[in-house]
């Protein structure tokens, strides 16, 4: 039987049919529009209408984030990809699977400065996993498999095709499946039987372990792997910004967040460690503040699915390079032998490490202005909504208090920005997380910055009956920056006062505006008043739900470590560090 | 500064020279020298990299390289492992009383004259850094009015090819 022949635009949307995408964000333009007609008639495919194209991005970003699946996200030519830029580099630095197709001016004209071209393959290199440009309608199909291919195998990350308006013009016949051929691409998920035995015989040697756990477990899907391991060898566990859901909050063997603001048990149990298990972590500068005075006492296993992030930043003394299910699965069958003839003794370092969970736990004052602390109202919406909720939240120190005071069961419940602190994520992202995981409460916990970047969302959300939830920490300032002037500028607030507090000039009046897109908006001032909203906001399912906290802008983030401090000066409170009697 | 030679084999795709050289801009590497050209295979290019290396170890530069999709093989060519060759064009200012000293120089450098005018030679050279330096030097009192290079090519000794596993 002859193949079909189809236009390339219909050859675009029934390849992303054939792979099984279900959902895609985007916003259609001229070097785009031939595909947008056969898109209208796709019986599979919900295309979901943004109203700026950096919104497609990010909600792709939390679709994939929130489901383990691909994200897509459609844009035009010129303004509309570059105005995707800024998710894909985030997409690129959270390692997010994440597929960007491109309308492209005609290829006649590539090159030609005309309307609406922009070199979208050539801004985005080095931001993406790979890139495409496609000028003929017969490629079209193999390079979107072959696109999808490497955004969600080996290390995820975006990929962006640029089709040209006569590609998607053009007809050529369609096969399935198409041939992908990419002799330059075999990523490594299969450990090397040795290395694992050299980890677990340095475990089993380890008197001060620590599992360091990174995103990668969380994009690898070993949660389950993990817990037997950490179970298996009874070591403190980490679980990075990125990570957090990775290993249940509940289990007494987490320690909570390393880095910056990680919490003081975290941060000191990799400094005084002797053996860090890393898995799928990339030493951020954000986790080891001064690199050189890191875990200075520890010997390095170091497990990622990408080569090139093993030894980049620290020496790793046993290198392992796979995918973190498969390496942790192996190492899990390898553990028992090595146990039997050198079973560690741990008490002594639990020991320390409970008195330093027992001094220091994670808490807050309030801040005695009479305003909300933000990181009660945070803590109460994670025990309302509990553990199967969805949070995604913007970049600052809404963010931080997310990562720290709300309490994680299961990976991909967290959602953020955290490699590029791309302020704005968060909206968008519990967009697209909603319709990725529609039955599930997802809120988005934002601040007043971040919610002006991308609120015009909030009318998707509404008119494509997404019922998010947004959380505005208002605390009428650009906060995270606010504290940094205050502990480092001598307390001098240049450009952080967005005025969007009640008590100032309070534009926009974010109730007003949610009200404006279609959205229940409540606002609360009270301490009393935070439950009945956010169960309000619960309950409320017809319609997206806006609530405006009013929170103290004195209330910062501790613990702290000052960028490019030792995380040997981790900051408990303002002015108060730790107290280490009894180390070593 | 560490100086390494670098082969890369790689598939001929619009856009891969971009996706190198970008590559060693935004890791922070320095690029000496860069050749580029086909290979004995239909679609695959060879590009031949010299690169300056300080702080990050090369490794770093590899395995980023290797991380390229349309890069297939990355190799470093050992300077005792592999023949290294510059090919050098130069214009020299001669006349009457020095173009026999300028063409003993050539006979003695095994260069060769591909282009001769009453007030000046273009000499082809080839050879490796140090010879194609000396030369320079030798022929620099009489006047180099112009220089071109290629980038340093570079291939292992012995019956190996770097396309063999390739090509299974």
């Amino acid at each position: 039987m002859a193949n079909e022949v189809l236009t390339g635009a219909a050859a675009i949307i029934r390849s992303l049919e054939m792979l099984g995408i279900e959902h895609v964000f985007g916003l259609p333009g001229g070097a785009i529009l031939p595909t947008y007609d056969p898109l209208m008639d796709s019986k599979k495919i919900r295309h979901i209408l943004v109203r700026h194209e950096q919104g497609a991005g990010h909600a792709a970003e939390g679709y994939a984030s929130a489901s383990g699946r691909l994200g897509v996200c459609i844009a035009t030519s010129g303004p509309g990809a570059t105005n995707l830029v800024t998710a894909i580099a985030d997409a690129y630095m959270d390692s997010v699977p994440l597929l960007a197709i491109t309308g492209q001016v005609g290829s006649k004209l590539i090159g030609t400065d005309a309307f609406q071209e922009a070199d979208i393959v050539g801004i985005t290199m080095p931001i993406t996993k790979h890139s495409f440009l496609v000028t003929k309608a017969e490629d079209i199909p193999e390079t979107i498999a072959a696109a999808v291919m490497i955004a969600t195998t080996g290390r995820p990350g975006p990929v962006l095709v640029d089709i040209t308006k006569d590609a998607q013009q053009g007809k050529a016949e369609f096969v399935w499946p198409p041939k992908v051929e990419l002799a330059g691409y075999k990523p490594v998920t299969k450990p090397h039987g040795k290395q694992i035995q050299a980890a677990a015989q340095m475990i089993a040697e380890s008197k001060k372990p620590v599992l360091y756990v990174g995103g990668g477990v969380v994009r690898a899907g070993a949660h389950k792997e993990l817990l037997k391991l950490a179970e298996l060898i009874n070591a403190p566990v980490v679980t990075t910004l990125m990570a957090r859901g990775a290993f249940p909050d509940s289990h007494k063997q987490n320690l909570g967040m390393p880095g910056m603001h990680g919490t003081v048990p975290a941060v000191t149990a990799l400094q005084k460690a002797d053996l860090l298990i890393t898995l799928g972590a990339r030493f951020d500068d954000r986790v080891t503040g001064d690199v050189k005075s890191f875990a200075p006492g520890a010997k390095v296993i170091h497990v990622d699915i990408d080569p090139a992030e093993i030894g980049k930043i620290r020496f790793a003394d046993v290198p392992i390079v796979g995918d973190a299910k498969e390496v942790i699965t192996e190492l899990n069958a390898e553990l028992p032998a090595a146990l039997k003839s050198a079973k560690p003794d741990l008490k002594e370092w639990w020991s320390f490490i409970d008195g330093l969970v027992e001094r220091y736990p994670l808490g807050y004052t309030s801040a005695g202005d009479g305003k909300l602390s933000p990181q009660h109202v945070i803590e109460r919406i994670g025990e309302l909504s509990g553990p199967e909720a969805i949070y995604a939240a913007g970049v600052g120190q809404h963010q931080m208090w997310s990562a720290q005071f709300i309490k994680y069961e299961r990976p991909n419940a967290w959602l953020n920005s955290g490699g590029a602190g791309t302020m704005g994520y968060s909206v968008p992202a519990a967009m697209g997380a909603k319709v990725g995981q529609p039955d599930r409460l997802v809120w988005a916990i934002d601040g007043d910055g971040c919610f002006q970047m991308t609120n015009q969302e909030l009318a998707t959300c509404s008119i494509n009956n997404i019922p998010i939830k947004v959380a505005i920490i208002n605390n009428s300032s650009l906060g995270m920056v606010r504290q940094w002037q205050t502990l480092f500028y001598n307390e001098r607030y240049s450009n952080t006062d967005l005025h969007t507090g009640t008590d100032a000039l309070m534009i926009p009046d974010f109730v007003k505006l949610a009200e404006a897109y279609g959205c229940l908006a409540i606002r609360v001032e009270k301490e009393e008043e935070i439950d009945a909203a956010i169960k309000l906001a619960i309950a409320t399912n017809d319609r997206p739900v806006v609530i405006d906290f009013i929170v103290s802008r004195d209330a910062m983030v501790w613990p702290m470590v000052a960028a490019g401090l030792s995380n040997d000066e981790v900051q408990y409170a303002r002015d108060a560090a730790p107290i280490w009697d009894g180390v070593e | 500064m560490s100086r390494h030679v670098l082969s890369l084999l790689v598939e001929d795709k619009p856009g891969i020279l971009t996706r190198v050289a970008a590559l060693f801009a935004r890791r922070g590497f320095n690029i000496e020298s860069l050749a580029v050209g086909t290979t004995e295979v239909e679609g695959l290019s060879r590009i031949t990299v010299v690169v300056g290396v300080e702080g990050a170890p090369l490794e770093q530069v590899t395995k980023q390289l290797n991380k390229l999709i349309n890069v297939i093989k990355v190799v470093e060519l050992e300077a005792d492992q592999a023949v290294q060759r510059d090919h050098m064009l130069i214009k020299v200012r001669t006349d009457a009383s020095t173009r026999s000293a300028v063409l003993e120089a050539v006979t003695l450098f095994r260069a060769r004259v591909i282009d001769v005018v009453s007030d000046a030679l273009i000499i082809e050279v080839t050879g490796d850094t140090a010879k194609c330096a000396a030369f320079i030097k030798v022929l620099e009192p009489f006047g180099i009015k112009e220089l071109v290079q290629s980038g340093v090519l570079a291939m292992g000794r012995g019956s190996k090819s770097i396309t063999e596993k390739v090509l299974k």
